[in-house]
């Protein structure tokens, strides 16, 4: 982190430093400049990067050297001489009992060196023990003056093949050092002046900072974060659907009833009562409260005999069609129950034709993985009108999803029990290179629609798909819980870009 | 939906055709299948079990193909072939009909009234002078599986099986018995065991185990003799040993036994080989040509269309009178019920993807529902105000609920479900608290202060309502810090209160006073009243709660119903 100040004891070094690089020729070493200067090289580096920050008063180019540095124990050495020479300067004239000289630091390793230097002998039969005695009357600790050499920065002047062997006796090490080579910068100056960090309202006040020089910004770090809050990205997507749908013209539902009696989500969609979705394996069923207690008596009559007898030009199902299964509450499996009551009552009234859209949760009991949970968000779009074509359920699709900025659909035969026929819709995944399922289509069948009361000649075409698919496509999810749930990635909210579904 | 596995080389022997696996898929699209995956038997054993249980496991290439759930006609090889043929104008459909034996009398099959407690319905057959290979044999094993699969429910409603009429003699006798009366060697196995013992034995089969349910509690089972007392079949569990069917077998008789009469009259047997059900009834259906122009957005003479039914398996022709088509639907088509259903495979002949488009000239104004429109605008404001969205399950535990929150769930009005398969669905949310509880315990690294907020339904009993219950739609913010923050949420909840244009007074706007609620630290609660009714509250949070949660900081929530303020 630079200091806005230098402090007083840097502000000395660098003011040093200026005035040695503006004498010097071509540059200087911060290592140098460290050690003429008898201060740490750290603090040599702390004034180059001050000076930096100030502009371009230098400028700084990153080197790196090797250096032979002495070890811990070579810098004892260097200070008191090598083992043997303090081995051979511990004997005096009369020798020194082995058992003395062994009881100091340095007695073993230096008496077996000074024994093979031959500055000393042993004497092991003397009188009272082992003893010492010098061989010559002086030495040379080469050792240690080879060490000071080192120590003074002059190891340049020792042979390889001595360094070698120091670095095997591990008293040298050789050490890499980064300093800096610098130079004169563009606006180079000895003095330095004072940069201010910020414009004051004193300034502008008394027009200060007409004469004040600024410290430069750095334009490479990230401002700091907004301090706001954020929409959750599943729930920006709605938006964008809604928006869709508003635009297209389509009237939102009330879809505010997650609790639905099998009738309403089942059999008024001509959905027979031992389909495979109605299972317990697929469907959450009530305990409490368990059933439903209140019908359309007459249309409840209805659906009950085109299920079991047919009518409306139908064979129905021909079953034993039970009012205790209808009764079943459930969390809703689709929307499509909401459109049901939503039809049911339309029909009730003189038919005007309708756009219907709904956005909400829908629930199955299903075996969970990474893209499916026990809830999701369902997308339905429901038209009602004379005459309505299986042309103009295509059509419609292809406005609907271009509005999402896809365009190339194409459509697939599927099975559904309360539609007939039956599209899946696919679109051509640049991506992926492949045709991807986008949702489910069809156009409601009469069985469903006429027990109701609609008239003959009307059509109901409808279409739907899951909200959180497109939202982790669009966001790039790969683990729905990543996306819904208290499992969510906070940070992934705070940090995802607004929803604009191109067309 | 179904998926049938077949032999790719088989398969385009069987068409006379060879085609690439792009070319399959797209006639497989148009005629309403998916070309599912394209596998073989080493890759998916390995796939299962690892690679060194696959070794010496067969490379022959595998189609896995998608069959919609109503084509029970084209569970098979056989079954896809012909009706993709017959699509493809290379075979004309072919013509089911009951034919009496050659010699003799046609066999019989008596039910008895005793069945009546268990399993009322049968139904039999014979398939005559037929010749299997390992390959139709295989097919004609796997077909029978998929069916009990699909139309018949895992066997619920119908079971079928399947005999060598060589080794038994009629007239057969469909009866029920208690289980301990019961004893037969049943399939594949080498001594004989009552009934009683059957159903202990494949308590733990795999594959049978799943099927013991259906009668078990029953005081009689189901059970089928030849003349001589040889038991066929005990179902819809097993058949005996008996008189299984082999690569041998020359004439196969069928039963199909049923809870459910229109089942068992309309399987789709017929398809393999030759003709088999009971009653092979083709049932006619007059409709006009303007209908399915009309219905699918088209505009083709009544012959053409003629000619596109019957490319699906439904011979038609123009009567001459008027624009009147006469369709014959096939026995094996019990899906097609309606007109509707037969538009369908006329657009489908046509093929959808060339259906021209055009746009319904429906003219309406469209409405928001205003609920949502009030949601929509006030998340909007709540996260300018500097709280962010979560969005968690409408469906939690007992516990979140109730004893987390220092509650009893009596107390709370919760729906409950009858059949979850965890704990975390087990009752629909009366709160939105626990789960933005949650969304914090999973964040904790997150810098703080933490500030969420949730705009949902949570769902009540209401004894008002035809379902019994009703959703109520909630707003909840948490604060979470160092400090408890009070005044944040309050803060909050003036703020909204200044975006409802709800003014700070006791009569007509909204007020909080001090009020205790086992959620809440002791003297930190109040409850919120606009406009003189109750509509939530706020407070700081139990420590015991904030515990509960995995917490470790102070809390402070607001939670209340927004309803009140459309």
């Amino acid at each position: 982190i630079l200091k806005n100040n230098l402090g007083m004891a840097d502000a000395g070094v660098a003011e040093t430093l200026l005035r040695r690089i503006e004498k010097a020729d071509g540059g200087v070493d911060s290592l140098e400049v460290a050690s003429s200067l008898g201060v740490d090289h750290q603090v040599v580096v702390g004034a180059v990067k001050s000076l930096q920050a100030l502009g371009d008063l230098i400028s700084a180019e990153q080197r790196s050297s090797k250096r032979w540095e002495l070890s811990e124990e070579g810098t004892e050495i260097a200070e008191q001489g090598s083992h043997e020479a303090r081995v051979f300067g511990s004997i005096p004239l009369d020798g020194l009992a082995q058992s003395e000289l062994m009881k100091l630091s340095f007695g073993k390793i230096g008496f077996s060196k000074a024994m093979s230097n031959k500055w000393i002998r042993l004497d092991k039969a003397h009188e009272g023990g082992p003893r010492i005695f010098r061989t010559v009357d002086s030495i040379q600790d080469q050792v240690r003056e080879k060490l000071v050499l080192v120590q003074k920065g002059s190891s340049s002047q020792l042979e390889e093949k001595d360094r070698n062997e120091l670095k095997k006796r591990k008293l040298l090490s050789e050490v890499t050092v980064k300093s800096y080579w610098i130079t004169k910068g563009s606006s180079f100056s000895t003095t330095i002046t004072k940069q201010e960090t910020e414009l004051t309202p004193d300034m502008i006040a008394n027009g200060s900072w007409k004469e004040k020089k600024f410290k430069p910004y750095n334009f490479e770090a990230m401002g700091v974060a907004p301090d706001c809050g954020h929409l959750h990205p599943l729930m920006k997507v709605r938006t964008q659907f809604r928006q869709i749908f508003l635009e297209m013209g389509f009237t939102e539902m009330p879809t505010n009833n997650f609790i639905e009696s099998s009738f309403w989500n089942f059999d008024s969609l001509f959905q027979p009562q031992q389909h495979p979705a109605r299972d317990a394996h697929d469907t959450f069923f009530l305990s409490d409260p368990a059933l439903a207690h209140e019908f359309p008596q007459d249309y409840l009559e209805r659906v009950k005999k085109v299920h079991s007898e047919g009518g409306f030009g139908s064979q129905g199902y021909k079953y034993d069609w039970k009012i205790e299964e209808a009764q079943k509450n459930i969390l809703r499996t689709h929307t499509t129950a909401v459109s049901a009551r939503m039809l049911y009552k339309l029909a009730q009234q003189k038919f005007t034709p309708v756009k219907y859209f709904s956005i909400d949760r829908v629930f199955r009991n299903e075996t969970l993985d990474a893209t499916h949970l026990a809830e999701f968000h369902q997308i339905e779009g429901v038209v009602a009108d004379y005459g309505l074509t299986l042309g103009d359920l295509i059509g419609i699709l292809h406005q609907f999803f271009t509005k999402l900025g896809i365009t190339k659909l194409r459509f697939k035969p599927a099975y559904n029990p309360y539609t007939e026929p039956s599209m899946e819709v696919f679109s051509y995944h640049e991506g992926l290179q492949k045709w991807v399922e986008v949702g489910n289509s069809g156009v409601f069948r009469p069985e469903m629609l006429l027990p109701m009361g609609l008239p003959e000649d009307v059509s109901v075409i409808a279409w739907g798909l899951s909200l959180e698919r497109p939202t982790m496509i669009k966001y790039g999810i790969n683990n729905i819980r990543e996306l819904v749930g208290h499992k969510v990635n906070l940070q992934m909210v705070y940090d995802s870009p607004m929803c604009r579904l191109e067309s | 939906m179904p998926t049938v596995g077949v032999k790719r080389d088989l398969l385009f022997k069987a068409l006379g055709k060879t085609y690439t696996d792009e070319e399959f898929d797209e006639l497989c699209f148009e005629f309403g299948l998916e070309l599912d995956e394209i596998t073989s038997e080493r890759e998916i054993i390995s796939r299962e079990q690892g690679d060194s249980k696959a070794s010496g496991a067969s490379d022959v290439i595998l189609y896995k193909i998608d069959v919609p759930a109503n084509r029970y006609d084209l569970l098979c090889l056989e079954g896809l072939v012909r009706g993709l043929q017959v699509f493809k104008n290379k075979l004309e459909a072919p013509r089911y009909r009951r034919v009496s034996p050659v010699s003799g009398e046609p066999q019989k099959l008596f039910i008895t009234k005793e069945t009546a407690a268990v399993r009322p319905h049968a139904v039999a057959a014979v398939l005559r002078n037929i010749t299997f290979t390992q390959e139709r044999y295989d097919s004609f094993i796997e077909l029978q599986d998929k069916l009990h699969q699909n139309i018949c429910r895992k066997r619920s409603l119908v079971a079928i099986g399947t005999h060598d009429l060589d080794t038994i003699s009629g007239p057969f006798t469909y009866t029920a018995k208690p289980p301990g009366d019961i004893s037969f060697k049943p399939l594949n196995q080498t001594k004989e065991y009552t009934a009683t013992q059957l159903m202990s034995l494949y308590k733990t089969d795999s594959h049978l185990k799943h099927y013991l349910h259906i009668i078990e509690d029953k005081p009689v089972y189901p059970i089928i003799y030849d003349s001589n007392g040889v038991v066929l079949s005990m179902p819809p569990i097993i058949n005996g040993d008996h008189s299984k069917i082999t690569l041998k077998t020359k004439n196969v008789f069928v039963e199909c036994t049923a809870t459910d009469l229109t089942k068992v009259l309309l399987r789709g047997e017929p398809n393999m080989l030759s003709s088999c059900s009971l009653e092979l009834a083709y049932r006619k259906e007059k409709l006009s040509s303007e209908f399915i122009n009309q219905k699918v957005g088209i505009n083709e003479s009544t012959e053409k269309i003629a000619q596109l039914l019957t490319k699906m398996c439904l011979r038609s022709q123009a009567t001459g009178v008027g624009d009147e088509i006469e369709v014959e639907i096939p026995p094996t088509r019990s899906d097609v019920i309606h007109a509707c259903d037969i538009m369908e495979d006329a657009a489908m002949a046509y093929g959808f993807n060339n259906v021209p488009h055009t746009t319904p000239r429906t003219y309406t104004v469209a409405n928001q529902f205003p609920l949502n429109k009030l949601t929509e605008l006030l998340r909007q404001d709540l996260a300018a105000a500097g709280f962010t969205e979560a969005l968690n399950f409408a469906l939690c535990s007992e516990e979140d609920v109730a004893d987390k929150l220092g509650k009893k769930i009596s107390e709370t009005r919760a729906v409950h479900i009858s059949n979850p398969k965890t704990a975390e669905f087990q009752v629909a949310r009366t709160t939105l608290l626990p789960g933005l509880l949650k969304t914090i315990a999973s964040n904790r690294k997150m810098p703080l202060p933490l500030k969420l907020f949730e705009i949902s339904d949570v769902v009540l009993k209401d004894e008002t309502k035809d379902v019994g219950a009703r959703n109520s739609r909630r707003f909840c913010a948490v604060y979470y810090n160092k400090s408890p923050g009070f005044e944040v949420i309050h803060g909050l909840l003036d703020r909204t209160m200044e975006l409802l244009e709800v003014k700070s007074a006791r009569v007509d706007g909204y007020h909080i006073q001090a009020a205790e609620d086992s959620t809440f630290f002791p003297g930190r609660c109040a409850e919120i009243f606009a406009r003189g009714k109750s509509v939530g509250r706020l407070g700081v949070l139990h420590p015991d709660v904030i515990n509960r949660f995995e917490l470790t900081m102070p809390c402070s929530a607001l939670e209340m119903d927004i309803e009140p303020f459309l």
